[in-house]
This record gives structure tokens, C-alpha cells and sequence, in this order.
């Protein structure tokens, strides 16, 4: 049983990646707008996105959630399209569509008959310019973020735990702020914030278009050029750097007690370098680490924790590496009942010096790169996750080539890269150590 | 995300349709019926088995077996232990998933071409052969209490859970297929192996396999993968009683944002108005932004995230359920507006642009569910399961078309009982009086 730990911890061990070079087509607009063509011509179907380089940590001190905010605005009118007709038009065309924000991006998405795609590419480069907002928007729409806020946060001790320990691993760098907002922030943002973030960020030179499923690369470039090349490219577009983290000093801890909280755990994460361009090969090796330690019932953490000793419910190992600036590298142990916070901990602490003592298992690691390889194969049947893949790649100072050249750099990483990665990464002053518990019953 | 994605909209039957799809309907000579869809693109096969049953076969006093025995099939089998067993299928590339509902055991795999009869032997193995041994009986068991644990304070799984209890009372629906502690602490190893064998039998499997495989192949690894499963399991349970009194229960939970689940009785996947009440409920709840609750809730009021309308079909009954979350203080005010779009649309009705786009909508998006092997196969067995013939695929569209506003608006009339929708709300929602004991 695998999957049951879902609601507690979202992040299980990293996901191997793929890509599948012979399907993929790029080009760049003269207007400096990227354009990636996926081709799966097995269904007339097609998904048609727009990422944008601007995500929540490229928000402005004091509006944080106004990237988040922004893109649900963007359903609102255009000077030619009235409120809520965008999604109204692609669903009248049979086509779902939906938008999501991040860190680093903001995308905005449908998935519709690919006879349609003109339609679509017309009314997404409409709203990346022409985006017209009422105060009934901006106020009905922030109830609505708040509400969601509620929902994912509030109600939520794994999600506020997660929203303080973020917060306490990045002091400076606005990864530290939830991509949702503070509260008191959000309930602040309106018309002028939203909009400033808009003119700043959204334009073709700051885009990428993704086309994936049943269309032909030369028919896509003649269709983008016609409606996203019209567009000017904004020359004022700033530079993107973010404050960046000082040295962390010590080690820092937080505990959040929540009478909601059931079932307790212990977290924790370290600063680690992130994927970059043309240098991912360390990332790479934390990659397989993050496998190695917590990508499921063969793993180090369940090995020792669950099956050897039965100390754990549950454990993961995650590794977001896929990201602007620096990420984290985290652990998490579910304790079994009788096992404190304290010794789950402990055990957890246990089984990083083993590692680090022991080294890696060469069986473990060939078998890990089996599913890298096969990977590849498996991707090519969902070009849904491909496109996500380029997009999350290409607004995190990604290249095309370095998506490409991603599976041949993890088949390549040595036992001798996962240890020295490991050493690098295992400094406890560059961590924060999480607990989620329930206040203790009072007699 | 603008919006939240549905988890729950897989319950729905409204099958996709697109013509290209090309279903090869196969005999074993061992007797197991499958649908196949070749496609040779990428080498590998997406192969879905369901059992029906599912967590309703639960034994009185043993509520849980069912869903600890699914949990343990991936823990170990033949002379493999759990570790054993997940090395083995990290070798192969092959993964296998096995998942359990109110109704219905499934399994999922995918496996390469290049080794598929490894694979299939495995898998074999995980079903014919599960170890079912103490240490892994222990370990998935505190897995679950875990979970059972978790629940306790989540305030959507105490408004399901309460929900379910009310509608269903003693029926397994009525409560949480994990089981209690409680019953879970009691379950011995002779309950799993009974449980395996009451609901892993071949009188209740649907098969269907898509990818890289032909008929002569699949039919060779189907008799050897299945023929040694039990001939029969133990019998399905029969119909639920469904309790909806209308009103309101409120749970008190502390917690900011109050989550409500509702319902009313639903209408079985056969009738003749099934579409009818389909596109129906579509233009009422259905997940798009322009359904008539989250116009009403949301776009115009701001009072929540998401709120959704669907028809549940189980095997045992079928109600029109939804849900809705908003603060404490504005919760009571999104109940409201719920029941005055239900009384309104059985009143008033849809109207015809609202029809025709329901229409668009519902046949254009049909064809977009057709994008890989796995979506094709999971199709593929769940029409088997709605007893649907092959080429309903090339004639759903057809059948959504044939709906006339009469008939959505008749339905709307018979179907729709504000005076039986009820309510359960988890939180401490501001002005909700308990109209429910």
C-alpha cells in the first residue's frame, strides 16, 4: 500500500521525468515569443497553453497572492469579451480549460478539438493585452481567492505547517511567501496591484506558447504568428532576480500544534541547489537521491523505519528541482503509534548517517534507472505531462536542450555524484526541522 | 488553479465517444470476456481489471477487510515479500495499482512489450498468490489506521462520512470503507484470505487491455494470468435503503471555512431519462463555470471556491449528491442560494441556449477523454460494467443530442425535490440551525 498518505504530505518522492526528442518542434517569434510544438496524432485533439515567466515570487513586497489573483482575472472580460465568455466559448466548443500559478509561472490552459486551435491562440493573446476589469470583479473575485485560501489552508494543519515551514526556510528569498498569499495581504489587493503586475508581465517576450496533440509544426508556427506575433514584445520587461538567501547560520525548528491534527509527523527540508542551465548534473544525483531514500517500499527510509524496525507508518523523500532559484530537498516520517515526534526524528537523523556511512546500493541505483529509461517510453502516451514538463522547464531558466539532455544526465550520474550531493546537501544549519501535533490532552 | 479539479466525477457514466476508437470484443477459451484496442504507437499495454463487489462484500462486524486485503496484494506473493515483490517490478518497469470502492475492486497496469510475460507473471502472482503475511498484515494495518486516524479531523471526510451514515444508515455505504479501529484491530489473517477469495472472482471481473498487444496475444496471457482465480465469489449485496428527510445536520467542527455535502434521490444509469437528468444536471452543477451554482455562488457572490452538483449511480443506489465550502459566516447564505436554484430550475426549467450549450459542451468534450492508452482502457472496462454495447461509443453523441428541452424540463419537474435535499455542514457555520437528529 502506497498511496494512502495523499492528504497528509502532497510531495512523495520526486517523479522520474522523460522527454521524447523526436516529437517536438521549437521556434521563437520575432516578437521573442517561444513556441514548443508537441505531436501525438493518434486523436483530434489538442492542448493549447501559455506559460508566463512571472509566478508569486515575482510579486511586489506587500501584494503577495496578486500573481495567483491575476490569473483568475484573466477570466474575467477583455474590451471584446465579456465576463466569464472566455470559458463560456471554449466550453461551447466542447473544450475545458483551467489556469494554475506557481513560484515561478502562471499558465493558463484548454484542451479542446484541435480544429479549434485558432479560436483558442485568438482569445488567449487577446486577454495578454486587452484584459479590461470592473470593481464588481475585483471585490467578488478576492472573496473568492479568500474562500480558496480557507479551503487549501486554513482548514487545513498539514497545509499551514507547510505555509510556516517554507517561511522559516527562506528568510530573504520570496519563495518564503505562499504563492496563494498571506491573508492580510490578499485582502488587500485590488485593481491597481492586479493590474500593475499585468502590464509588467504579461507579454509575448515573457511567454511561451505550448501546442501539443494532433497538429503539424508549420501549421501551429502560422497560427501563432498570426495572432501572438501581432503583439509587441514589452521592451521595459525587467530583469528577472529575486533577494536571494544569506548564509543560514543554524539550524532552525518550528512545531505547530493544531487540535485538528490526528495524525502527527516530523519534516524536514534543506536548501538545495536547484536545475540549471547547461550545469543540471548535480540536481540530477539529488534527483536519484530523493529515489534512492524515499521513492517507496524499496527505499532507504522505509527499509529501515517500516520493515526492519516498525518505527514508521509511512515515509518520503522529495527533491523539487525543477526551479528558478534555489529549492529544498525534504524528508518526512509518519510515526508509528507509540514512537514519539522526538525518536521519529531520531530514527530519521539514523538513517541519513547510515547513508552517508554506507553508501549506495549499485542494485537499487540500476534498478532506478530501469524506470528512468522506460520513462521515456511511457511519457510518449500522455503529451499533457510533456507539455507540462517543457513548460515548467522553459519558465525556470531551462533550455529546450536541457529538457532533452535531462534523461541521458540521470542515466549518467555516478554512485560517487549521489554521495558527494549527499554530503553537499546533509548540513543541518541549512535546514528547518517541522512537527505537526495535536496540543497535549489536558486531564 | 482557477478551479478545483473534481476527484469525484469518475462515479458519473456518461461514457466518452469518439468513432475512431475500434473495440475488438474477445472469448478467452477459458471463458473471460475482455475488450481490446490495438494500437501499436508505443511499446507497451495498459491493461485494467474490475471486480465487482468491492467494499460492500465486507462481513458484517468486519468492516475494513475488503480494503486491507487490496492494500496487501502489492505486499509480497509466492516466495517474494513485499520488498521482494517491489524490486522485482522496479526491474520490469512495470507498475501495477490496486485500488478499491463502495463497489469495486480494480486493478491497473502498464507494462513494456519488451517484457510483458515477466510483467504478467507478477501481476499473477500479486492476484493468484498474495503472501498475506503477519509482518505485512501489521505494517499495511497501522497504514490504515493512519488514514482512519487523518479522517477524524477532516472536515470534508466528516461532512462525506456524515452524509453517508444519515442516507444510508446500516448499509456498508453508510460508513467508511477503511472500517474503525475498532474493527480493524479484529481482523485476522483467515479474514484477508477470505476476503480475497469472496472478492477476487472471475464471475464478476470485467477485462480490457489498449496498446501494443494483439488478440491472439492477450488471450494467451489472459487464461494464464485469471483461469486460477475462483470460479465464484460470495454474492453481491442488494439494494440500499436511501434516507434524505431535506433539512439540515450540522456537525460541530472547530474550524474556519464550514464544508457542506448535500443531496437528493438520483436516477439509475438505464432510464430512459438518464441523459435527460445528465445534461440536466450539467447545466445545474456540473463543474463548468457556467453551471447555475457556480454562477450563483461564486461568480456573483464570491462565497466560495468551488461547488458542484453530480449524479451518483452506485451498484446498490443512486442519489444526486454536491458540495459546497464556504466561512463560517457566509456559509448559511451559500446554503440558501443552493436551495433557491434548486427550487428555481424545477420551476422554471433550462433554457434553450442553456440546452444547446450543454449540448456542445458535453458531445465536444466527449472525444477529448480518448488520450492515451490507459484513459481508453479505463473507458473501456467501466462501459463493460454500465453493460453498454461496443459502438456506444460512435452513438452517445447522438443519444446527448436527442434530448429536447421537454424532456430536461420534465425531468427537471419529477426529478428535482427541494423539499428532500439535505444537508450536512461540518464547521461552525454562523445562523445553521440543525433541522436533523
Amino acid at each position: 500500500m502506497r498511496k494512502f498518505i495523499a492528504g497528509l504530505i502532497l510531495s512523495l518522492a520526486a517523479t522520474l521525468p522523460a522527454t521524447a526528442k523526436d516529437q517536438v518542434t521549437t521556434f521563437t517569434l520575432d516578437n521573442g515569443m517561444d513556441v514548443v510544438v508537441i505531436e501525438d496524432h493518434r486523436a483530434p485533439v489538442v492542448v493549447h497553453m501559455v506559460w508566463y515567466r512571472a509566478g508569486a515570487a515575482d510579486e511586489p513586497p506587500g501584494a503577495s497572492g496578486v500573481a495567483h489573483y491575476l490569473e483568475h482575472l484573466l477570466f474575467k472580460g477583455t474590451e471584446t469579451m465579456a465576463p466569464g465568455e472566455f470559458s463560456a466559448v471554449v466550453a461551447r466548443n466542447g473544450g475545458s480549460d483551467n489556469a494554475f500559478t506557481s513560484y515561478d509561472y502562471t499558465a493558463y490552459f484548454q484542451r479542446i478539438a484541435a480544429d479549434r486551435l485558432d479560436l483558442m491562440m485568438k482569445m488567449e493573446s487577446d486577454r495578454m493585452v486587452n484584459l479590461r476589469l470592473t470593481e464588481q470583479d475585483i471585490a467578488a473575485e478576492r472573496d473568492v481567492i479568500l474562500e480558496e485560501r480557507n479551503q487549501r489552508v486554513e482548514n487545513n494543519p498539514g497545509s499551514l505547517l507547510r505555509e510556516q515551514k517554507n517561511a522559516a526556510q527562506y528568510l530573504n528569498h520570496p519563495y518564503g511567501t505562499p504563492i496563494i498569499g498571506w491573508r492580510h495581504e490578499m485582502r488587500m489587493l485590488d485593481m491597481e496591484k492586479a493590474l500593475d503586475f499585468y502590464k509588467t508581465f504579461y507579454a509575448p517576450n515573457n511567454a511561451i506558447l505550448i501546442v501539443a496533440g494532433d497538429v503539424m509544426p508549420d501549421d501551429v508556427r502560422a497560427l501563432a504568428e498570426e495572432h501572438y506575433g501581432k503583439l509587441p514584445a514589452n521592451p521595459d520587461l525587467p530583469e528577472r532576480t529575486r533577494p536571494q538567501e544569506p548564509r543560514q547560520m543554524a539550524e532552525r525548528r518550528i512545531v505547530l500544534e493544531d487540535a485538528r491534527v490526528s495524525q502527527p509527523y516530523v519534516t524536514r527540508s534543506y536548501l538545495a541547489p536547484e536545475r540549471d542551465s547547461g550545469a543540471q548534473e548535480e540536481a540530477a544525483a539529488l534527483n536519484l537521491l530523493a529515489e534512492i531514500l524515499g521513492g517507496g517500499t524499496t527505499s532507504l527510509l522505509a527499509e529501515k523505519l517500516q520493515f526492519e524496525t516498525q518505527r514508521a507508518v509511512s515515509t518520503s523523500a522529495f527533491y523539487r528541482g525543477t526551479s528558478l532559484d534555489d529549492t529544498t530537498f525534504g524528508l518526512a516520517v509518519v510515526p508509528a503509534p507509540g514512537i514519539t515526534l522526538q525518536q521519529a526524528e531520531d530514527a530519521m537523523d539514523e538513517v541519513i548517517a547510515s547513508f552517508l556511512e554506507k553508501g549506495v546500493d549499485s542494485e537499487q541505483l540500476a534498478r532506478i534507472k530501469i524506470q528512468v529509461r522506460a520513462s521515456e517510453i511511457y511519457a510518449r502516451d500522455d503529451v499533457g505531462r510533456l507539455a507540462n514538463h517543457y513548460g515548467r522547464a522553459l519558465t525556470q531558466g531551462l533550455t529546450v536542450e536541457d529538457v532533452q539532455a535531462w534523461p541521458e544526465i540521470l542515466d549518467a550520474v555516478t554512485e560517487e555524484d549521489i554521495m558527494a550531493a549527499a554530503t553537499e546537501l546533509f548540513e543541518r544549519n541549512n535546514s528547518v526541522t517541522a512537527w505537526l501535533t495535536a496540543p497535549e490532552a489536558t486531564q | 488553479m482557477i478551479r478545483y479539479v473534481l476527484a469525484f466525477v469518475a462515479c458519473i457514466t456518461a461514457l466518452p465517444a469518439l468513432a475512431e476508437v475500434d473495440i475488438e470484443e474477445i472469448t478467452t477459451p477459458g471463458g473471460i470476456n475482455a475488450w481490446l484496442v490495438e494500437d501499436h504507437t508505443n511499446p507497451f499495454v495498459a491493461l485494467e481489471l474490475r471486480f465487482r463487489g468491492g467494499a460492500s462484500l465486507d462481513p458484517e462486524g468486519q468492516r475494513g477487510v475488503t480494503n486491507l486485503m487490496v492494500g496487501l496484494l502489492e505486499e509480497g506473493a509466492g516466495d517474494m515479500d513485499s520488498r521482494a515483490f517491489a524490486r522485482a517490478t522496479e526491474e520490469l518497469a512495470a507498475s501495477f495499482r490496486y485500488d478499491l470502492s463502495d463497489d469495486t475492486v480494480s486493478v491497473s497496469a502498464r507494462f513494456l512489450t519488451e517484457n510483458r510475460d515477466a510483467a504478467v507473471a507478477l501481476l499473477r502472482a500479486s492476484l493468484i498468490d498474495p503472501a498475506f503475511d503477519q509482518p505485512s498484515i501489521d505494517r499495511v494495518r497501522e497504514q490504515v489506521n493512519s488514514v482512519i486516524r487523518s479522517n477524524q479531523t477532516d472536515p470534508r471526510r466528516i461532512a462525506g462520512r456524515n452524509l453517508d451514515e444519515l442516507v444510508y444508515g446500516n448499509h456498508p455505504y453508510g460508513s467508511s470503507l477503511n472500517g474503525t479501529l475498532e474493527t480493524v484491530a479484529d481482523l485476522t489473517r483467515d479474514d484477508i484470505v477470505a476476503a480475497h477469495k469472496a472478492a477476487l472472482a472471475r464471475d464478476r471481473l470485467y477485462v480490457s487491455a489498449v496498446g501494443d498487444i494483439t488478440a491472439d496475444e492477450l488471450t494467451a496471457l489472459l487464461d494464464d494470468l485469471l483461469l486460477e482465480l475462483p470460479a465464484e465469489g460470495t454474492p453481491l449485496s442488494g439494494t440500499a435503503d436511501v434516507n434524505l428527510p431535506g433539512g439540515v445536520r450540522v456537525v460541530e467542527f472547530d474550524t474556519p471555512q464550514s464544508v457542506a455535502s448535500f443531496a437528493q434521490p438520483g436516477i439509475k444509469r438505464d432510464d430512459p431519462d438518464f441523459f435527460a437528468a445528465y445534461v440536466l444536471n450539467h447545466i445545474l452543477g456540473g463543474g463548468s463555470f457556467e453551471s447555475r451554482l457556480m454562477q450563483e455562488v461564486r461568480e456573483k457572490r464570491g462565497l466560495t471556491y468551488g461547488v458542484y452538483s453530480y449524479l451518483a449511480d452506485r451498484d446498490a443506489a443512486e442519489i444526486w449528491m454536491g458540495s459546497v465550502a464556504s466561512s463560517n459566516e457566509r456559509v448559511g447564505e451559500a446554503i440558501e442560494v443552493i436551495r433557491a436554484e434548486w427550487a428555481r430550475m424545477r420551476e422554471d426549467g433550462v433554457t434553450p441556449e442553456e440546452l444547446a450549450d450543454a449540448k456542445t459542451y458535453l458531445t465536444g468534450a466527449y472525444p477529448l477523454r480518448f488520450d492515451g492508452n490507459a484513459p481508453i482502457a479505463n473507458i473501456a472496462v467501466n462501459m463493460q460494467m454500465e453493460d453498454l454495447p461496443t459502438d456506444y461509443i460512435s452513438n452517445r453523441n447522438d443519444m446527448v443530442n436527442a434530448v429536447t428541452l421537454e424532456d430536461v424540463n420534465r425531468v427537471a419537474r419529477e426529478l428535482l425535490s427541494p423539499d428532500k435535499l439535505t444537508f450536512v455542514v461540518v464547521g461552525k457555520p454562523e445562523g445553521v440551525i440543525s433541522t436533523i437528529n
